[in-house]
This record gives C-alpha cells, structure tokens and sequence, in this order.
C-alpha cells in the first residue's frame, strides 16, 4: 500500500450522498413554541373568519345566512357533550374503525406480502384484487346487506374494504422494492424462508406498508361515515344526517367537527407508533453529527 | 509500514478447536444468470484453510463466481463441490461478506452480528456473548448499540466481518468487502482480516479488484478474465508480509498479473 496521505480520494457515493452533507443549506430552524403558536393563529383565525361570516350574514353569492355561527356550534356542542348518546354514537363509530382497520391492516400486509413473494399467489389472486380494487369501497353497501346478518358487520366490512387496498397495493410494492442483498445475507446465513419473511422482508417493508396505513386510516374513515349515514345503525355518520333530516344545522356541524377530530387523533397515531417503529431510518435531523470515517481509518 | 503486519502461519496453534476449512473446487463449471453465461469451463481448487484472492477486470464474472459458491446462483453446467459434496443451497457454512451494505439497518450492529447465531438456535444470553466478543475483536467495541447508518463505512464492514465470523464458517467468501473504502481505511481492514482470520481455519476466497491487495492477503491469486480467460491460479510469494510489497517476486508477480490481465 502505498504511505497515507492526507489527500484520500473522495469517500463514495453512499457515504456521500448521506445525511452528512445535508447539513449545508437549511432554513433556519423556528422554536417549538412559535410553531405551536402559529398552528393555533391559523385555527383561531379560521374559526373567527366563519363566525364574521355567519353573524353578518354575508351574502356574496356564497350564502352564510342560514349557516350557524361558530359560537351556535360551540354550545350545541357543549350540549351534546353531555348526553350518554354523544359517547354511544362516538364509541360506535370509533369500535367500528378500528375493528375494520386491524383487520385490513393485517390481511393487507398478509396478502401484499404473499402477492409480492409468490408468484403463484400473485397469478392467483391477483386478478380478482385487480377487479375489485377499483369499486368503490361505499359501493360494496347492498353486497353488506345481502352478505351480512347485521348492518353491523356490514359496516365494518365496509370499513375493511376500504382500508385494505391501500395497504395492500403498499405492501406488495415496498417488498418488491426491498433490497436483495439483505435477503442473500440471512440465506448464506443459513436462514430460511421463515427467517427472511420475519428478519428481512417485514421489517423491511414496513416503511412503505406505514404509508399505506395513513392512507388506509383516512379512506377508513370516509367509508364508516357514508355506511352509517346509509345503513342507519347508529354512530356519527348516521346522528349527522338524522340532524341534517331536522333541520338541526349546529348537530350537523357538531357530527362533522367529531368527525373531523377523531380522523386527525387516528392519523396521527398511526404516524406517531409509525415513527416509533421506524425510528432505524437514516433521518436528517438525527445524523447531523456522526463519527467521521477518517478518525476511524486512524485506529489499526 | 511496520513489521508488526507481518504474520507467517495462517493456521494459528490456538486455532485447533475452529472447525476445518472447506474445499470448494469448481470443475469445467459455466457460470452467470440462465440465458446469460458469464464463465465457462472454469476450473478452480481451493484447498482448505487457504486463502484464495481473485482478480480481474469489472464484469468479468468475480461476483458470480462468489455468489455460485455460495449457493445463491446455480451453477449452469459442470460441477461445483464442498468437500466432494455439490453446492445446491446457501448454508451457514459458507460465510458471504458483500461490500455494499448488507446489515440490516433496523438492527444495531450487536443484533446484526447476533443473526446468524438466532438463526442456529444458540441461546440469547450465549448469543450476546459471543456477539460482543467479535465487536470487540474487530474494534467496536463501544458502538454495539449502534444503528449501522450511525457509523462509518469502515465500521460497518468491520460488523459485517464479524457477523460473517461469529458463526464459525469453514469458508468466507468476500466480494470486494473493501471496495467502497478510502486507502487509509482500507489497509486497517486489511491488517484486521489477517489478525482475525489467524484465529480460524476456514478457506477465504476474496475477490478484488486491486491487484495490491490480492497479492498481500492471498496464499494464492486466481486470474479471471483478461485476454487468456479465465482460471489461472498463481502461488504468491510472500503472504500477508506488507514488507514484501517491494520485494523482487512479489514485483515479477504483479507485473505478470497485470500484463496477463491486459491491464
């Protein structure tokens, strides 16, 4: 080896195109408070913008006179806060969900997995996903109705359907995308098709399916509305059109702020134990500093 | 460079209890994807314990010749054999260490280097153990923790020799684990193999681009592609002595491996 200088060739691409050199240009981090605060102006202003609206009674094309103001909504919503059929609506729709969405999260990563792997699996039932995939999933109510005993069930299964394609279309394309050599390593390893499937291609793949889950989640939540506004079985979906069917314009704006809350809570818990669970991926904000190879080269 | 480089007896005393290199022999074997044959009518021996150092230019079939004998890619035609017996599947016994980065990333480099035992079933605490011992060995000692982003490109290589190792395989096949690594980086490594490979038996087959480090960590060099083809096999002069490097046969051999590989 010819002696060490201090001019070593430029390290290669995947050192350098790492999170190290990221660190250049980078607009200036704002404190957490001032971010907090913003978010809140831009709530506070929204909301104050529709109450000048509504106590006006603007009437530029737009309508606002019959719309209830913020504050009409506020106290029906108060009001409601305090009947046990507020909760009961909100539980049902809230163990609906979520049954519906652990269902699909798990036979969507079963059969994405198994679609990406196997190919036999993928001529099988490719097909027939391929067909199915682009009905809507609020189509499916007369196939719940003729299929399930209870609207129940049908709802959920609604709710299933809905969530499960995208978490399936993500899985197949995350585990097609993996990386082969992570594979190559465990079976020289001696590892076999078990051992890839639970050390390699879950983990793996699971970046890609969590974007599929935030999807799925979203899409979860348009579908259990609709169902329950159709099938009439209770809910929020169903109490907001019961209000809208009486005229009751601030019940209605009290379903969809529900609506609206519970969506973003579930979104961001799927995020966050997203975040959680892929907390290995190389991030910018956390690699800012990090043992220089050229250290390392110095120790024999 | 020091002497403190130099090493005479591969096969260590305190090496008696490793398990015996393998001897992997291809005979008339064509090589490459179906369809697309990269090799053909290779035939190669190498004895157990030794080690073999392939070179030749990009794309002339290093990597295949690697990954058949691992198992991964069937031969196309000919024999390919471990101790007389034919390479049909991967196996922990023969060990792969790639150069890009093949540990898993949501696993720490203990973790990494704990998988090949998980997989023969050795018990967790056993596991860590020997795990910490070979992070240890291999100069890791405080970075077990670690995730492999969060490290260099030399530690991560220096995990994934210790991974390879943890298990005690009979062969280690290494396709140009030092490629991605700058010069001064690169010699580290190179002394650190020798050092941990004293400890073993197993035969190392190391594939390389850099006629340098063929000659200096090889028993022997094999030559592939190049004008003559491929499958000539050279007796190095002086293994693993980094003084050698300007000695009289190790110069006359580098010539000869550069003119036949028309480099």
């Amino acid at each position: 080896m010819s002696a060490p200088t201090s001019s070593v060739r430029p390290r290669p691409a995947p050192e350098a195109a790492g999170a190290r050199s990221a660190a250049a240009p980078r607009p200036p981090l704002r404190r957490p408070w001032v971010r907090y605060t913003l978010r809140t102006g831009s709530l506070l202003a929204a909301l104050g913008l529709w109450q000048l609206l509504t106590t006006l009674d603007i009437n530029l094309w737009l309508r606002f006179a019959q719309f209830p103001s913020a504050t009409d909504v506020v106290r029906e919503f108060a009001d409601r806060l305090g009947t046990v059929a507020y909760w009961q609506d909100l539980t049902d729709s809230l163990s609906r969900i979520l049954t519906g969405f652990a269902l699909a999260a798990v036979l969507g990563v079963a059969v994405g997995t198994a679609v990406a792997r196997s190919p036999l699996v993928s001529d099988l039932v490719g097909p027939v996903l391929e067909v199915c995939r682009p009905v809507p999933a609020i189509a499916l109510v007369p196939v719940a109705i003729l299929m399930f005993p209870s609207n129940e069930q049908g709802i959920i299964f609604i709710t299933f359907t809905a969530a499960f394609f995208p978490v399936m279309v993500s899985t197949r394309h995350a585990v097609r995308a993996l990386a082969p050599v992570w594979e190559e390593a465990v079976l020289t390893m001696g590892g076999g098709r078990g051992r890839v499937l639970v050390s390699v291609v879950l983990p793996g793949a699971l970046p890609g399916v969590l974007g599929g889950l935030s999807v799925g989640i979203g899409v979860s939540w348009i579908c259990v509305i609709s169902a329950e506004m159709i099938s009439g079985a209770y809910g929020v979906g169903y109490r907001t059109w019961q209000d809208y069917t009486i005229v009751d314009y601030p019940g209605v704006f009290v379903g969809m702020t529900t609506i609206g809350v519970l969506g973003w809570l579930t979104s961001t818990a799927v995020e966050l134990a997203g975040r959680r669970l892929t907390r290995w991926l190389p991030r910018t904000e956390t690699t800012g500093r990090s043992a220089p190879s050229r250290k390392e080269a110095a120790t024999p | 460079m020091s002497t403190s480089d130099v090493t005479t007896t591969p096969a260590a005393p305190t090496a008696a209890a490793a398990p015996a290199g393998l001897r992997l022999r291809l005979e008339e074997a064509a090589l490459g994807r179906p369809g697309a044959p990269v090799l053909h009518g290779l035939d190669l021996e190498v004895a157990p314990g030794d080690i073999l150092t392939v070179v030749g230019p990009s794309g002339c079939g290093k990597s295949t010749l690697l990954r058949t004998l691992a198992g991964l890619l069937p031969a196309l035609g000919g024999r390919v054999t471990q101790d007389g017996a034919p390479i049909t599947r991967p196996h922990a016994d023969r060990a792969l260490i790639f150069q890009e980065d093949a540990l898993l990333p949501w696993r720490t480099l203990r973790a990494n280097v704990e998988l090949p035992l998980a997989i023969r079933g050795v018990p967790r605490a056993e596991r860590r153990d020997r795990a910490e011992a070979w992070l240890e060995r291999v100069g890791l000692a405080g970075h077990s923790g670690r995730l492999p982003h969060r490290v260099s490109g030399g530690q991560r290589q220096r995990a994934q020799l210790a991974r390879a190792l943890v298990g005690e395989p009979r062969a280690v096949l290494m396709d140009e684990p030092f490629g991605a690594l700058d010069a001064q980086t690169r010699a580290g490594m190179q002394r650190l193999l020798v050092e941990v490979l004293q400890g073993t038996r197993a035969t190392v087959v190391f594939v390389t681009h850099d006629v340098d480090e063929a000659l200096f960590l090889g028993d022997r060099v094999a030559l592939l592609g190049g004008p003559e083809g491929g499958g000539r096999v050279l007796d190095i002069p002086h293994p693993r002595e980094r003084a050698a490097h300007d000695a009289a046969a190790t110069v006359a051999l580098r010539r000869q491996v550069l003119e036949s590989l028309g480099m």
